[in-house]
């Protein structure tokens, strides 16, 4: 029994990850955008995107509404390129806009971050998750978070049960109807100061639900978002590289 | 594949075949009901899409019936004039399975089933037909008494998971009756079909009904759209997308199996399952870019086609994750206080499973034989045959994760067998114009998929001009989150979470 368990151990080994800003991702993963200068058909491209996340003159992608099919990037290979770059995390929704001809890492405008959220949540960040009619994705990626390979436990990021032991609210899904007034409820119930932060395509523009008569979004005109994190879902690396950015960066 | 035979009551289609409305019997309720019915008096027959939805001024009903045992689907219809009170005889009392279907027809366009056990809304749908009916308001089931109580869960819960509320009736700590009230992810998914027209942005809606099935979800869309546009996709396409099923299958049932142990409190199952599911959810990353294969199943062909390397690195992974899973599964299940938290908690019979007319693994786990990889092939499961785990029968939380294990070993040994055919032909990519995907005119569509849950149906209609007018959807949680609440009856209300987490339902699924 005993060399049993000490077989599984083995077999394991160490699954965390140690620098949690570094690992390069594998496979074709979609992260920042970029857009090269090249001329095509801006309004066949915009046309294109299933979600309207394609501006034009000039091309700009909004990772906000980006779902990373990546057609745009099949479509017109020259044009559009996703690097695997996956630290897109900002907290400025216009951040989130990719230009035409901009190579620059996307990052949080620090002099935007409250004070008290650095001094209060340095260390120690307790976070409430509501899927406000999420598919299962997001939330999945954030429990991910805080698994053996990710483990952002030891920043002392969390989630927790009640939202009166909470330090602010992560938002997933686009926000159905039915799910307003228990989001209402579950914010209220958060001691101030308190944070919000909205996860993945649904949560900061609707994503493909966009426009559904189903949807009542109408909490996020009433409060300040501290942290927009795109994906479709957002990779775990995603979200606990925003949110440490978010808690720490000014003290680095 | 898509050979219609003709009868006086209904229509006969297999899996994912197409037939002109036209050639679908429109017969009276009276009779509608009676065959419906007499079809369901068959423990071969079990019903897998019922609807109604306006169609020329009228309330058009489709009633799908698939045979387990030949693959055919029978197709019947009523229709009705489309206006305020219809009034229908239910048939729920008769076949409880039916009860999911009925109530939204009823909450949709106000038709009252006369009879019906149960006409509580199913989802409160944005486009209901009483809004004044909210789903904050909802008079639950009551119970009165001095050793009574209730307990009220959600829509928010513990954990990082969907909303949904769990009232449970108790005396003390036994439960007397679980109600399971769901709808708050109504995201209005059926409308967006209609709203967003694209073969793209309905592919990518089709992602997210589930995304934990997002390949699931994306199947029976890509091939109800291929069969009503009569794309024929050769057989290296096929396994692809089944390959996709099948690791959609171990990463999920993997996690369950974690999230099992979580609840046990058993610390070394749920890190080291939880790390066996990080590779291979990587892996769909590798393959198609994203750890829940969005962007893998696509109409009419793939953009990540599973070359040499590809499939080198997939027979890696699985050797490596068969080994390490195996001395964990071993230890899990060899362990007494893993034992004596699972076995004989939350049983429910193969008879109960049958008459709410459960799907997928929840009909497994009690020895019911219903699997649509068998009954009604598609895809790769067409050329390569599979056969169904059963053996599994005590309906108990160790029937869920123990067939859980079988299934993922399973589909590790038909992964094999697939890339042992898949060097056949070569790959296509999807049709660059996707406006040239013209669908036929006037016509339904039936597409089941066997997904890591169980069965899910989509289900369309074409008008003249072959725009789709009807897009229907039924997740396999729709029938068995009744499952979960037969588990609950007279068991301890501490044993919910384990209960809960050995079903994983879908809330999103059934919310729509």
């Amino acid at each position: 029994m005993f060399f049993d368990e000490l077989t599984i151990l083995k077999q394991h080994g160490k699954q965390f990850i140690p620098d949690i800003s570094k690992p390069e991702l594998p496979g074709p993963f979609k992260g920042r955008p970029e857009i090269s200068e090249m001329k095509v058909d801006e309004e066949a491209l915009a046309a294109l995107c299933p979600t309207s996340a394609i501006g034009k003159y000039p091309i700009s992608i909004d990772m906000g509404k980006c779902v990373m099919c990546g057609e745009c990037e099949f479509a017109y290979p020259g044009k559009i390129k996703f690097t695997k770059d996956y630290k897109i995390a900002t907290n400025v929704r216009e951040r989130l806009v990719v230009k035409e001809g901009e190579v620059n890492p996307i990052t949080l405008d620090p002099s935007r971050i409250r004070d008290e959220i650095q001094s209060l949540f340095g260390r120690s960040l307790k976070l409430r998750e509501i899927s406000a009619a999420g598919a299962n994705a997001d939330e999945a990626e954030l429990n991910a978070c805080g698994n053996v390979n990710f483990d952002m436990g030891r920043y002392g990021i969390e989630f927790l049960a009640s939202p009166r032991h909470c330090d602010g609210i992560v938002i997933t899904g686009p926000i159905s109807e039915n799910m307003a007034e228990a989001l209402q409820v579950c914010y209220d119930a958060v001691p101030s100061p308190k944070l919000i932060i909205l996860v993945g395509s649904d949560a900061i523009s609707g994503g493909i639900h966009s426009g559904s008569r189903a949807l009542d979004r109408s909490f996020l005109e009433k409060y300040l978002v501290d942290l927009y994190v795109p994906g479709n879902p957002p990779h775990p690396l995603t979200f606990v590289n925003g949110v440490l950015e978010l808690i720490r960066s000014k003290k680095r | 594949m898509e050979t219609v035979t003709e009868h006086d009551k209904y229509v006969v289609i297999r899996n994912q075949g197409t037939v002109r409305l036209i050639e679908i019997p429109t017969i009276p309720y009276n009779l509608f009901l009676a065959e419906v019915l007499s079809l369901l008096e068959d423990n071969n027959n079990h019903c897998v899409t019922y609807y109604a939805f306006p169609f020329r001024e009228r309330l058009k009903f489709i009633c799908c019936v698939a045979n387990d045992s030949n693959g055919d689907i029978m197709v019947l219809s009523h229709e009705q004039p489309l206006r305020k009170g219809i009034q229908l005889i239910s048939m729920v009392s008769s076949c409880y399975a039916l009860h999911v279907y009925e109530r939204e027809i009823s909450e949709n366009f106000g038709v009252e089933f006369i009879n019906s056990p149960w006409d509580k809304p199913l989802r409160y749908a944005f486009n209901r037909a009483d809004r004044k009916k909210t789903i904050n308001t909802y008079p639950f089931y009551r119970i009165h008494g001095n050793e009574l109580h209730e307990v009220g869960v959600g829509p928010i819960h513990a954990g990082v998971i969907e909303p949904g509320h769990f009232r449970f009736l108790c005396n003390g700590e036994t439960v007397l009756h679980l109600e399971i009230q769901l709808g708050w992810q109504h995201r209005g998914v059926e409308d967006t079909y209609l709203r967003k027209t694209s073969l793209l942005q309905r592919t990518v809606l089709s992602e997210s009904i589930a995304a934990d099935t997002a390949v699931g979800h994306a199947t029976a869309f890509a091939t109800l759209i291929e069969s009503m546009a009569d794309i024929r996709i050769n057989d290296r396409l096929m396994i692809e997308r089944t390959i996709g099923l099948e690791l959609e299958r171990i990463a999920m049932h993997i996690g369950d199996l974690s999230n099992l142990c979580i609840g046990l409190a058993y610390q070394l199952g749920a890190s080291v399952f939880g790390a066996l599911r990080t590779p291979t959810i990587n892996y769909s990353q590798l393959w198609c870019g994203n750890r829940f294969g969005k962007g893998l199943i696509r109409v009419g062909g793939s953009h990540y086609p599973l070359n040499h390397t590809l499939v080198e690195s997939l027979k890696k992974f699985l050797k490596d994750f068969e080994r390490r899973f195996s001395t964990m599964a071993n230890r899990t299940f060899a362990l007494p206080s893993v034992l004596m938290r699972i076995e004989n908690i939350g049983t429910v019979t193969k008879t109960q499973m049958e008459l709410i007319g459960a799907v997928g693994m929840a009909a497994r786990m009690t020895g019911v034989a219903r699997d649509l990889r068998k009954s009604h092939p598609f895809s790769a499961y067409t050329l390569v045959p599979y056969e169904p785990v059963l053996g599994v029968t005590t309906g108990d939380v160790w029937a869920r994760a123990a067939l859980r294990r079988i299934e993922i070993e399973k589909s590790i040994a038909y992964i094999h067998l697939l890339l042992n055919r898949l060097e056949t032909t070569e790959s296509v990519a999807p049709p660059a114009n996707q406006s040239d995907v013209k669908l036929m005119p006037d016509s339904l569509t039936v597409s089941l998929v066997e997904a890591w849950r169980g069965e899910i149906c989509h289900s369309a209609v074409t008008d003249q001009k072959g725009q789709i007018i009807h897009y229907k959807v039924k997740d396999p949680s729709q029938h068995n989150w009744m499952a979960l609440a037969l588990s609950l009856r007279d068991l301890e209300i501490s044993d919910f979470p384990i209960n809960n987490k050995s079903y994983n339902l879908s809330y999103c699924g059934h919310d729509l």
